[in-house]
């Protein structure tokens, strides 16, 4: 584990603020989810689950196919495809179309996809003017802050943090009421959306068979981004596809449910090229840019493949009691949660932070709701596998392996170790002697007490009977 | 090699396959389009509209959906897509209701300035109280978007049990149109603090009234 | 001829908790049930496999199987070294199929201590009595893997004179994740206590759950902040008359 990661886990644990704002925030998430899909709600709830898990190891195990047809049907209506390798070929592409359009200014809406390349911050530097417009991702853009959580960026924002905010950045002084403060997030963005040359979206879901990009919000900032603008860029992972349209029955039911509680989100786009024939509105340009950045390196291990079903519901970060203790910006890169802990090392190399698989206590509760059933501690455990060993770990490893296949050797160690502990036998012990007290002896005392090594161990009290 | 040659041969590479291998079917598509009788539909629908604090009401007669609509534009202007159910209804004849705008760079302008976007639909979700608006010659899409109220007027016949029974019908909605948009409720919010706020982009208020 | 079953108490029982293994044979054998201990047993192998050491674990897991492959059915007082053997040991030796096969065979014959009672014994009722009133915590791999939720509270709701009173939030984690609990020390510390406020609120005298390593987290919370309340296995408090 890195000096950082350790550093920002305890600075998140020490603020009771913060511990409230996440605690309170997942839980209601979490509430709304089981409300929904409850038995009597929902009883096609696991066959949903099933399916859509399916569908999602068919695509990914045929991502080559899927990409193909994606791409020719988004031809066939009038659309441009375009693969990116990484953040730089999207910066390129986005800064190359601008200059040829003559583009100033660029609307966007909430994509963690973009948020993973830097997007803003790479337009930005070209002289662009790239906008966050999702009320909550506005915020942070104005804090210069990465979002806290997939679905509720701001989530660890009060009505008095954004005021701070509003101030230094808007000059607008001691707006606390929060439907105001969306107000004039609202009347301040109006303008940039009827202004802006430019919308860049991600996308929930690319459907392979018919060369639509669908994107679920609730502010109506993706609809405005995607059809007030001439042109509309949406920026996706590769592992995005779905074969059919029809396979929306499936992944809308368990979207929104998943993410926020809701039978559906307020708004769904299914969009398919620009405007056609007739139609009086809408882009006259729709690209759909096809990113990698690491994803391709994923799909050699079958087991880890799966990784890429995620489909950004936020369900695993308010299931996860890791998550709802540190919040989302302890997390090394823009992916937090347990999805981020499997995402990030295997996207950026373990090296990036090589105690983020280990930051877990396996509990499974991420896996329990995940809508498309990502076996996240499975891969957490082969990414442990993976990662680089410390030496005296290692050791000590081989030495318990060594211990545990020689039961006297065990046993003799056993009564070593409890020979060295004093013990009056009945309360637990506080803090050790100087000389055991290190590593995870140390570690553990910490926290909490150890129980005092009993008189005899059960194979004792067994021979004894 | 292209970016797209080399992101595919990736793939290739990942998956152990060759360029132009087949592809066995995807598991097949699971949609179970529930039985419903009009009554309960209409009813379901809105229920779950009033639920999402939108607003709906049934009207018997396209006549008395007009007198609806005028009731809740009130004094406000309005801008009406150039849908014929509109017209059949008499909505397009009220006071302050602009319609039959076809340069998008006036609809643009007039949407901006619009107390009220009025629209009809082509379905409606019973189930989860949703309108789906296709985009087409007669409804433009910042017509049900700029305006801080969305009214829309929909024939009973036109309710679908829910999302099953929408992508039976259109099973493939690119064939029809550039944009399908499902509506559920009001725009909302909720990034700070979780206090639901609605109308942050797209309308704060909505009206459906069904006719029939 | 009374049926055979074999302890399988794990390292942490043999070594911290005796009593909780004495307790399961105890019930087991009142039950008639004629009980044997494998003396040569140690660890499934867990804490090597968790950590990321996957040959240590390997080693470990063919002791186990060597140990108890020859016995009928094993019962264990802990779903998440229970899970380790039923789940794990496959995935384990997906490369040798044929200790693979025998980890399959064998996992079928591995039952946790209270799915076992209620599952394969077929008891709900051990005639146990325990004045007190608890609480009860879901160790996460007893829930999540083995699926394990009535059966406990089956089993307590037989128990004259107990009092059950079910936690909120119901299914959390107590922290502590083998390794994991003294990696990442302070956060373990800081999940434990929320256990520890959640068993608070309760009100109960005593906190029992089917996992060794669980109470031994949520009982050095309790202990550091100086409260009075206990942790018990389930089998104490079936072992109790």
């Amino acid at each position: 584990m890195s000096l950082e990661f350790d550093s920002k886990i305890h600075k998140t644990l020490a603020d009771a603020r913060l511990q409230q704002a996440i605690y309170t925030a997942t839980g209601r998430f979490k509430d709304a989810r089981l409300k929904v899909v409850a038995q009597d709600v929902l009883p096609e709830y696991q066959e949903l689950r099933a399916q859509a898990n399916a569908l999602k190891k068919h695509t990914i195990d045929h991502l080559d196919h899927y990409l193909e047809q994606f791409q020719s049907q988004v031809e066939a209506h009038g659309g441009k495809v375009v693969f990116c390798q990484d953040a730089a070929a999207v910066a390129d592409f986005v800064l190359t179309l601008a200059k040829e359009r003559g583009a100033r200014l660029i609307v966007k809406s909430k994509s963690m996809t973009t948020e993973e390349i830097d997007l803003n911050e790479r337009l930005e530097h070209h002289g662009l003017e790239a906008v966050e417009t999702d009320f909550g991702e506005y915020i942070l853009q104005l804090a210069r802050e990465r979002p806290y959580h997939i679905v509720a960026p701001a989530l660890h924002k009060t009505r008095y943090d954004v005021a701070e905010i509003f101030e230094q950045r808007l000059h607008i002084a001691n707006e606390t009421v929060i439907e105001k403060q969306a107000a004039i997030a609202r009347a301040a963005l109006r303008e940039k959306f009827l202004a802006a040359d430019i919308g860049i979206s991600g996308a929930n879901f690319l459907v392979a068979d018919s060369g639509a990009v669908v994107i679920v919000e609730n502010e109506g900032n993706a609809r405005l981004a995607t059809s007030a603008p001439r042109t509309h860029i949406a920026i996706a992972g590769i592992e995005k596809l779905i074969p059919r349209a029809q396979d929306l029955a499936t992944f809308l039911k368990l979207l929104a449910r998943s993410a926020t509680g809701q039978p559906l989100s307020v708004y769904t786009s299914f969009l398919s090229g620009p405007r056609r024939e007739g139609e009086i509105d809408g882009p006259d340009e729709f690209y759909v840019v096809l990113l990698d950045n690491g994803r391709t390196r994923l799909l050699e291990n079958p087991a880890r493949r799966q990784s890429l079903y995620c489909i950004r519901c936020g369900a695993c970060l308010n299931a996860c009691p890791v998550y709802r203790k540190i919040g989302g910006h302890s997390f090394p890169w823009v992916y937090s949660g347990p999805i981020g802990a499997i995402l990030t090392p295997q996207f950026m190399g373990a090296a990036h932070e090589p105690g983020l698989p280990f930051a877990s206590s396996l509990c499974g509760a991420c896996a329990e709701v995940c809508p498309v059933k990502i076996d996240i501690p499975k891969v957490l455990l082969e990414l442990r596998a993976d990662a680089p060993h410390n030496r005296w770990e290692s050791l000590a490893f081989r030495v318990f392996a060594w211990l545990m296949r020689h039961p006297r050797a065990y046993e003799l160690a056993g009564r070593v170790a409890a020979s060295l502990v004093s013990s009056e036998g009945v309360r637990w012990i506080r803090s050790a002697p100087g000389l055991l007290n290190f590593g995870p002896i140390r570690a553990w005392l910490a926290e909490r007490d150890l129980p005092p090594p009993p008189a005899h161990t059960f194979r004792e009290l067994w021979r004894r009977r | 090699m292209t970016s797209r040659e080399t992101i595919l041969q990736r793939v290739r590479a990942g998956l152990g396959r060759s360029a132009g291998q087949t592809v066995p079917d995807p598991p097949a598509v699971r949609i179970q389009v529930a039985e419903v009788d009009k009554e309960t539909k209409i009813a379901s629908l809105l229920a779950r509209v009033e639920a999402l604090a939108g607003r709906a009401v049934r009207a018997a007669t396209p006549a008395e959906a007009c007198e609806i609509v005028r009731e809740v534009l009130g004094k406000r202007s309005a801008v009406a897509s150039n849908a014929p159910y509109l017209e059949e209804c008499g909505v397009t004849g009220l006071p302050g209701v602009r319609c039959g705008i076809t340069d998008r760079e006036e609809l643009r302008k007039a949407c901006a300035a619009a107390d009220v976007g009025i629209t009809s639909a082509d379905y409606a979700l019973a189930d989860t109280g949703t309108l789906v608006m296709l985009s087409s010659p007669h409804e433009a899409r910042l017509i049900s978007l700029l305006p801080p109220t969305h009214v829309a007027v929909i024939p009973a016949s036109r309710i679908l049990s829910g999302l099953d029974e929408l992508f039976t019908i259109l099973p493939e909605p690119a064939a029809v149109t550039s944009s399908m948009v499902l509506i559920t409720g009001p725009s909302r919010t909720a990034d700070i603090e979780q206090i639901l706020v609605r109308g942050v982009h797209g309308p704060g208020e909505i009206t459906i009234v069904v006719v029939g | 001829m009374a049926r055979r079953v074999s302890l399988f108490v794990t390292c942490i029982v043999d070594q911290l908790f005796p009593q909780i293994g004495m307790a399961m044979a105890e019930v087991l054998e009142r039950l008639g049930f004629a009980v044997a201990f494998p003396q040569a047993q140690t660890c499934c192998g867990q804490p090597a496999f968790n950590s990321g050491y996957r040959q240590e674990a390997r080693q470990v897991a063919r002791h186990f199987l060597e140990v108890f492959e020859n016995c009928e059915s094993i019962v264990v007082p802990s779903g998440s070294c229970t899970s380790m053997v039923v789940h794990h040991y496959a995935e384990l030796f997906a490369d040798e199929p044929r200790t693979r096969s025998r980890a399959v065979s064998l996992a079928a014959r591995v039952h946790e201590f209270s799915s076992f009672l209620t599952e394969v014994a077929g008891v709900e009722d051990v005639g146990a009595r325990f004045e007190d009133v608890v609480t009860f915590h879901d160790g996460c791999h007893a829930l999540r893997e083995l699926g394990i939720r009535s059966a406990p509270r089956r089993l307590l709701a037989n128990v004259r004179g107990l009092e059950l009173r079910e936690l909120e939030p119901r299914e959390e984690c107590c922290g502590f994740g083998g390794t994991f609990s003294v990696k990442f020390g302070e956060l373990s510390g800081a999940m434990a206590r929320g256990k520890a406020e959640a068993i608070i609120q309760t009100g109960a005298k005593t906190v029992v759950s089917l996992d060794p390593s669980c109470l031994m987290q949520i009982q050095g919370a309790l202990s550091r902040a100086g409260l009075s309340i206990r942790t018990l296995h389930l089998a104490e408090v079936l072992a109790s008359r």
